[in-house]
């Protein structure tokens, strides 16, 4: 699995991960309600998680880098003003639709955004921690407690996986074309199998030492109200960047709502 | 391909946050009913299995490789309302490694772990009811089930494009360009799914969900002239645990 956490002692990494998710999800809605024309609002919630960044002593190749996740929707958003339906406008000699180029510039910049919000929440915060923060935050426990198995035994099936990569390579087998699916389905086959039969043992072993429907929280600090506020920061200044964006844009007359801002052009 | 932040409207979004809930609440409730407290390590074991094995990439020809959504496969060999968990649970881990927005897990609740597992389990049942009991019948439906659920899940996000995604585009293009091409690796999700089945079936046939309901219900049958009960009215029948 990728590791994505980036162990350290900063004020970021201290602060109880549902004040984070919540942070996060705050800064995520404020970005997605600010309107697109306003392109210097977009600079602010860049400079925003930069902070936050600086803040927890991130640097910004390791956010970069792993921004790859969003490349499919990159590359959509890069087609749209190709494919896009007219009027037409002219760029560097090319014919460009101006909604797509609108719809594009607005996907790229809030997706990029988004990405980058979750990147620093999970490069500032263990996995297991998230988890903690979401059953705090009243996500169904059962929901939480399978998310909790799936993370915990990633690696172990994984690892089961990979093994029998090894296996099937070292007796001279290649996946080349789709005649060799069937073996490739007999592995799945088996990892289900190995993992079903694992669920039950690790079931079993729960049952011997008292389970009872409810996953012991070692370690499950409650948030104080300073933490809170210190979390509110980034949505906050967020949510302020994007009220003054709307009051800028529909100072200047342009009407309508979210992405269908510019709709009439 | 996770749907990021800002693809679709707010209110896009929020709506599909609440159909999300909605469709997980109850699937949870169905859950606890099929596997009571076996249900959290169980339905985690399984989707980490699932987690895993989207990352087994198969070579579809000309260089390229595809690999498994998986969302028809949790629902045939786990139960659809545990299969909609365990995709809903790899959805929240690679939420938690970035992979997807956080405003946007309703969407991909929706179209990949509802849509998908509903789908799938809807033709499954519709496809076994036709065909003959066995195992041919039922692989023959993982196919059609998983071949299916891709492009519907396609369809369902050109449904919410439509609603609230961007005006840029033709409604119609775009439907027709997803579901073209959803459709053909929706061939290649069909044919490792029911491979996968398959395997599962002859080692396993007890774990495989959609496979209940499906065998001849086991007999006694004792040797003529030994002591025993006496042997069931019906001549031939297998005393296996498949039928056919």
């Amino acid at each position: 699995m990728r590791r994505l956490h980036r162990p350290g002692d900063t004020p970021v990494h201290r602060l109880p991960p549902q004040c984070k998710l919540l942070a996060v999800l705050g800064f995520a809605l404020a970005v997605v309600s600010t309107p697109r024309e306003a392109f210097w609002a977009f600079a602010g919630h860049a400079v925003l998680l930069g902070l936050v960044a600086a803040a927890a002593r991130v640097p910004p190749p390791f956010v970069v880098r792993r921004m790859a996740v969003e490349t499919p929707f990159v590359l959509f958003a890069v087609l749209l003003p190709v494919v896009g339906r007219g009027p037409y406008t002219e760029l560097w000699g090319v014919e460009l639709s101006v909604e797509g180029l609108w719809a594009g510039w607005n996907i790229l910049a809030k997706a990029s955004l988004g990405v980058a919000a979750s990147i620093l929440l999970a490069a500032t915060t263990e996995p297991r921690a998230l988890l903690l923060g979401a059953r705090r935050l009243r996500l169904p426990a059962l929901l939480v407690q399978i998310a909790t198995f799936m993370l915990r035994y990633a690696d172990v099936v994984l690892g089961e996986m990979r093994r029998m990569r090894i296996a099937r390579e070292s007796r001279g087998f290649a996946a080349r074309d789709v005649r060799h699916l069937p073996v490739v389905a007999k592995s799945a086959g088996a990892l289900f199998i190995r993992s079903y039969e694992r669920g039950e043992r690790v079931h079993l072993a729960m049952l011997s030492r008292g389970y009872d429907g409810v996953m012991p929280a070692l370690y499950d600090p409650p948030a104080s109200a300073r933490q809170w506020a210190v979390a509110a920061a980034l949505p906050g200044a967020a949510c302020a960047v994007a009220l003054a964006a709307w009051i800028e844009v529909s100072g200047i007359g342009v009407p309508g709502m979210g992405v269908s801002g510019m709709g009439a052009g | 391909m996770h749907v990021p932040d800002g693809f679709f409207t707010t209110p896009v979004s929020i709506g599909a946050g609440v159909v999300a809930a909605a469709g997980v609440a109850v699937c949870l409730r169905g859950a606890r009913r099929e596997l009571d407290d076996r249900t959290a390590p169980l339905a985690g074991l399984v989707a980490a299995f699932i987690f895993a094995a989207q990352m087994l990439n198969f070579p579809v020809g000309a260089g390229t490789s595809g690999h498994l959504l998986g969302g028809a496969l949790a629902a045939i060999l786990a139960g659809p309302y545990t299969g909609v968990l365990c995709v809903t649970a790899v959805l929240l881990v690679q939420l938690l490694f970035a992979d997807g927005g956080l405003t946007a897990i309703g969407v991909n609740v929706t179209l990949m772990a509802l849509v998908t597992v509903v789908v799938a389990w809807g033709v499954l049942r519709g496809i076994t009811r036709v065909l003959p009991r066995g195992r041919a019948g039922l692989l023959a439906a993982s196919f059609a089930a998983a071949m299916i659920s891709v492009p519907a899940s396609a369809l369902a996000f050109v449904g919410l494009f439509a609603i609230g995604g961007t005006t840029a585009l033709d409604v119609g293009t775009v439907a027709l360009a997803m579901g073209g091409i959803h459709l053909l690796i929706g061939v290649g999700e069909g044919l490792i799914t029911a491979l996968t089945v398959g395997a599962v079936l002859a080692a396993r046939p007890d774990l495989v969900y959609g496979a209940r309901g499906l065998t001849a219900p086991l007999r006694l049958r004792a040797t003529p002239g030994a002591p025993g009960p006496t042997p069931s009215p019906a001549p031939g029948t297998a005393t296996s645990t498949e039928g056919a």
